[in-house]
């Protein structure tokens, strides 16, 4: 009995950090960089899909089949993802924050509709199956390969938060909070804040592409259904609940509201009767919905908010968006 | 070649050009992307389906639907009691959330919690109703040929045209009345049309009632020619933005001709890409648009 | 008229710009308020209009006391209030401008009011069409002023009619002051053209960091030393620079 318990919390702690990587990379564009990705699950997906494509082995009909290892697979993931938001990022990042907000919402659909339909190269609605498990040797004793691939997500989780730690309270990162807090005395130290900026957008999206690969090779098996914007969602309230421009708290968060999430469903599977766990699911996510909404309102600086590093007396950043006085 | 596209595109085009007035009317006036615009175009056509339901229940017979349409006049009933109710709607997510977030001048926190509150929303439709499509009608229609290989069946022609009504009355709410003016001046300057004698509270209220009862319209546009469920309005969003977006934010002229222009660009290119691809569409006309002029066709202001 | 008591305002709490001052307008009065740059004048009007909050004191319009209503309802009691910039909506035409200034009066005498204000300021009645933002700096001053006087104010208010303007556009925007004046209507007036300021007012104030510095008639103040030191560095450099 406490093997299977310690085997689930296991499971669980490892699902809850591979949304801790993912948070640790919208950490990056968002709270130190202010940039607002709406589109986390089109680059957490193409993470996983390029790990799966280098890794599986061939299958009929589909792009692929190059068995590579696992590590290829998920540095590939990063770089792969990294790429993608270079593009995105010098095209959208000089406009107005909302816009980018409206493109990486159509990136996340533009790449899922791709995945579902580009059979050849996705394998389509069907997905990618036989994703090679990391210690897949150990598959048959549950409380092994669950603690194994924990410890394994827990040693990413390290290195991607001491790596982003190191980064975040050197020079680079000081740079992009004070271009954040404030563009205008950025430029006017020499900075070129576009390019800071994409930096932290690549790099943040780089860190989600992996994330989908551990995932995608911890599961076994992913699908475009997957990839849709509850994702985005989930991690954007873990974010904010654990307090945004924060590493610990972008972890904190994720462990705290998967917890919430996979509470909450356990909840409702069992009191709702089995025909109708799909509208179960539907008012786990209106809950969840709400949730946000009351921590934006009530305390949007989240359990472990970081103060702002430049006096919020020197000028307004609504200089740029007009304030209505309601 | 078939120009069946056309016919299908411009009526795309005149659901999202509706919705797409409400978004960039919030876009302009408050200052924020509204995810959740879809979300209102979503429980317009929902409140419309129930309502409907209702009034045939209450009146205890079938109804016959009026001539060569789908549907008779319980629908339109209940089309203008949604309408409003939907506005409300609007405005009740505004005195909830939004409004609370207003003070703090921040545009991001605004469209965070507008898709936190279009999660929200979407899924309580899919709780209440579940996620099977629903119809406001079995009814067939016999399409009517235009030449060309161009068909139009009575209720997209009717629809078609209730919606040039709406979009012309919203023009002449905008440049003729006093409501119409004041809504252009804070889009411009909130504070000098405080100094005029703008009430800009009202303003607000104005823009939630109206772009609410737009959605709804488009809502049940699409309800009645396609389908209703409740991912149909968040399947619109992209849309919507490129639209409001390609006509240059808060010109609704341009939310119009932007809505048109997307609906032709969706149906041209069914037939080249697939169906499967249709959402992609509006996403490279996004990136079209924020490539060559971010701006948009009768963009004001960036 | 217009009373304005101890005030203390600005943009945050605890940061106030305006630190206790306290004016006084007498009806049919043109009063002037001076002072160096940052000295607050901007913001205590803009206070007065109800734009900038206000953290203590009050202002009085005709004994009522209007130090918590909101900007819109402030030009319904009759104080009409010209920024000094972006002070027309450049986006909408000159008649447009117009109708929505003129949607606070009754509908019956828009009309013809609307009518008396292109009386008052030819010019724009032929540029009625245009949009407001393609006037040239001075026509648009205009526009900003007619729009206020279309509510029929008591209190016009003024900030920096004269920036960015023309020495001779100047004169103009003055001159139409003094009409404006003769009709009765008592204006305040924010200036750093000291100058022009005086010539007009009956009275002025000067500022400087947030609080009542001097106060004095116009005559008075335009013999004053200090005041001619502070703006001019000297008596003999104000007469030289005539």
């Amino acid at each position: 009995m406490t093997f299977d318990l310690l085997a689930y919390a296991a499971f669980f702690l490892t699902n809850a950090l591979i949304f801790g990587i993912i948070c640790l990379g919208l950490n990056l564009q968002w709270g130190q960089t202010g940039l607002f990705n709406v589109g986390i699950a089109g680059f957490v997906a193409i993470g996983a899909y390029t790990s799966a494509l280098l890794t599986t082995p061939d299958a009929p009909g589909r792009f692929g089949g190059f068995g590579m290892p696992i590590v290829v697979g998920w540095l590939a993931a990063a770089l792969v993802t990294g790429i993608l938001a270079l593009v995105i990022g010098a095209l959208t990042l000089r406009l107005r924050s909302d816009y980018l907000a409206i493109t990486t919402f159509g990136v996340a659909i533009a790449i899922q509709l791709t995945a579902l339909n580009f059979q050849r190269l996705t394998g389509g609605p069907f997905g990618i199956a036989f994703i090679p498990r990391p210690f897949a040797s150990l598959q048959g004793n549950a409380l092994a390969f669950d603690v194994a691939n924990f410890v394994l997500v827990a040693a990413v989780t390290l290195i991607v938060f001491v790596g982003l730690e190191r980064l975040v309270r050197g020079p680079w990162g000081r740079v992009l909070r004070s271009i954040r807090e404030d563009e205008t005395a950025a430029a006017a130290i020499g900075k070129n804040a576009r390019v800071y900026r994409l930096q932290a957008f690549v790099l943040g999206s780089a860190v989600m592409g992996l994330a989908g690969a551990v995932q995608g090779h911890f599961i076994g098996f992913i699908a475009p259904d997957n990839y849709l914007s509850t994702i985005t969602f989930q991690v954007w309230v873990m974010l904010i609940v654990g307090g945004a421009g924060n590493n610990r708290g972008a972890l904190l968060g994720a462990v705290f509201v998967w917890g919430l999430w996979s509470g909450s469903s356990a909840l409702t599977a069992t009191i709702f009767p089995p025909d109708q766990q799909a509208r179960a699911a539907s008012l786990q996510i209106v809950l969840i919905g709400v949730l946000l909404a009351f921590i934006l309102v009530v305390r949007p600086r989240g359990l472990l908010a970081e103060p702002a590093t430049v006096s919020r007396f020197v000028g307004r950043k609504s200089k740029h968006e007009p304030k209505i006085q309601g | 070649m078939n120009l069946q596209f056309i016919v299908d595109g411009l009526f795309a085009g005149a659901m999202i050009g509706l919705g797409a007035i409400g978004v960039t009317l919030t876009y302009s006036i408050l200052r924020f992307a509204n995810f959740a615009h879809g979300e209102f175009i979503a429980w317009g056509a929902y409140a419309a389906l129930t309502l409907t339901g209702l009034i045939g229940f209450l009146v205890g017979h079938d109804i016959a639907p009026l001539g060569p349409f789908s549907f008779g006049w319980p629908l339109l009933a209940a089309g203008i009691i949604a309408m409003a109710l939907t506005g409300l709607l609007a405005l009740a997510l505004d005195v909830i959330l939004f409004s609370r977030l207003r003070a703090r001048g921040n545009a991001i926190i605004m469209v965070m919690a507008s898709f936190g509150a279009s999660l929200a929303l979407r899924s309580l439709l899919e709780f209440i109703f579940t996620d099977e499509p629903q119809y406001f009608s079995r009814e067939i229609q016999i399409a009517i040929p235009l030449g060309g290989g161009m068909r139009l069946t009575p209720d997209q022609l009717l629809l078609f045209g209730l919606a040039a009504v709406l979009v012309i009355a919203m023009f002449l709410v905008m440049s003729r009345t006093t409501i119409g003016r004041s809504m252009r001046a804070v889009s411009e300057n909130p504070t000098l049309a405080s100094v005029v004698g703008v009430d800009v509270e009202r303003v607000i209220r104005a823009t939630w009632l109206l772009g609410g009862a737009l959605a709804c319209a488009a809502g049940i546009m699409v309800g009645i020619t396609v389908q209703v469920r409740p991912y149909m309005g968040f399947d619109l969003l992209l849309p919507l933005f490129a639209a409001a977006i390609l006509g240059g934010i808060g010109s609704m002229p341009g939310a119009v001709a932007g809505g048109l222009i997307v609906g032709l660009a969706e149906a041209a290119a069914v037939p080249l890409v697939g169906a499967g691809y249709r959402g992609a569409v509006a996403f490279a006309v996004l990136i079209a648009v924020l490539i060559v002029k971010p701006t948009g066709l009768f963009g004001l202001r960036e | 008229m217009l009373r304005v008591e101890n005030l203390a305002a600005g943009y945050e709490r605890g940061v106030p710009i305006v630190r206790g001052a306290s004016i006084e307008v007498a009806p049919g009065e043109v009063v002037a308020i001076l002072g160096p740059n940052g000295a607050g004048k901007s913001t205590l009007i803009r206070s007065i209009a109800g734009l900038v909050p206000k953290f203590s004191g009050r202002v009085m319009l005709d004994g009522l006391d209007i130090s918590g209503l909101p900007a819109h309802q402030v030009v319904r009691h009759g104080l009409a209030f010209v920024p000094q910039t972006e002070n027309v909506f450049g986006g909408m035409t000159v008649s447009d401008n117009f109708a929505l200034a003129a949607a606070v009066m009754p509908t019956r005498e828009r009309h013809a009011r609307i009518a008396e204000m292109y009386a008052f300021f030819p010019g724009l009645e032929e540029r009625r069409a245009l949009l407001a933002g393609r006037l040239s700096g001075g026509e648009r001053q205009m526009l900003a002023v007619a729009r206020a006087l279309m509510v029929r104010p008591k209190l016009l208010v003024l900030d920096e009619a004269s920036a960015g303007l023309s020495p001779k556009m100047v004169g103009t925007v003055f001159e139409q002051l003094k009409a404006i004046r003769a009709t009765g209507v008592t204006i305040l007036l924010v200036e750093q053209n000291v100058r022009a300021a005086l010539g007009l007012s009956d009275r002025a104030y000067v500022l400087a960091e947030g609080k009542n510095r001097h106060a004095g008639t116009a005559a008075e103040l335009w013999n004053d030393t200090a005041i001619a030191d502070l703006y001019f560095g000297g008596i003999a450099e104000r007469e030289a620079l005539a």
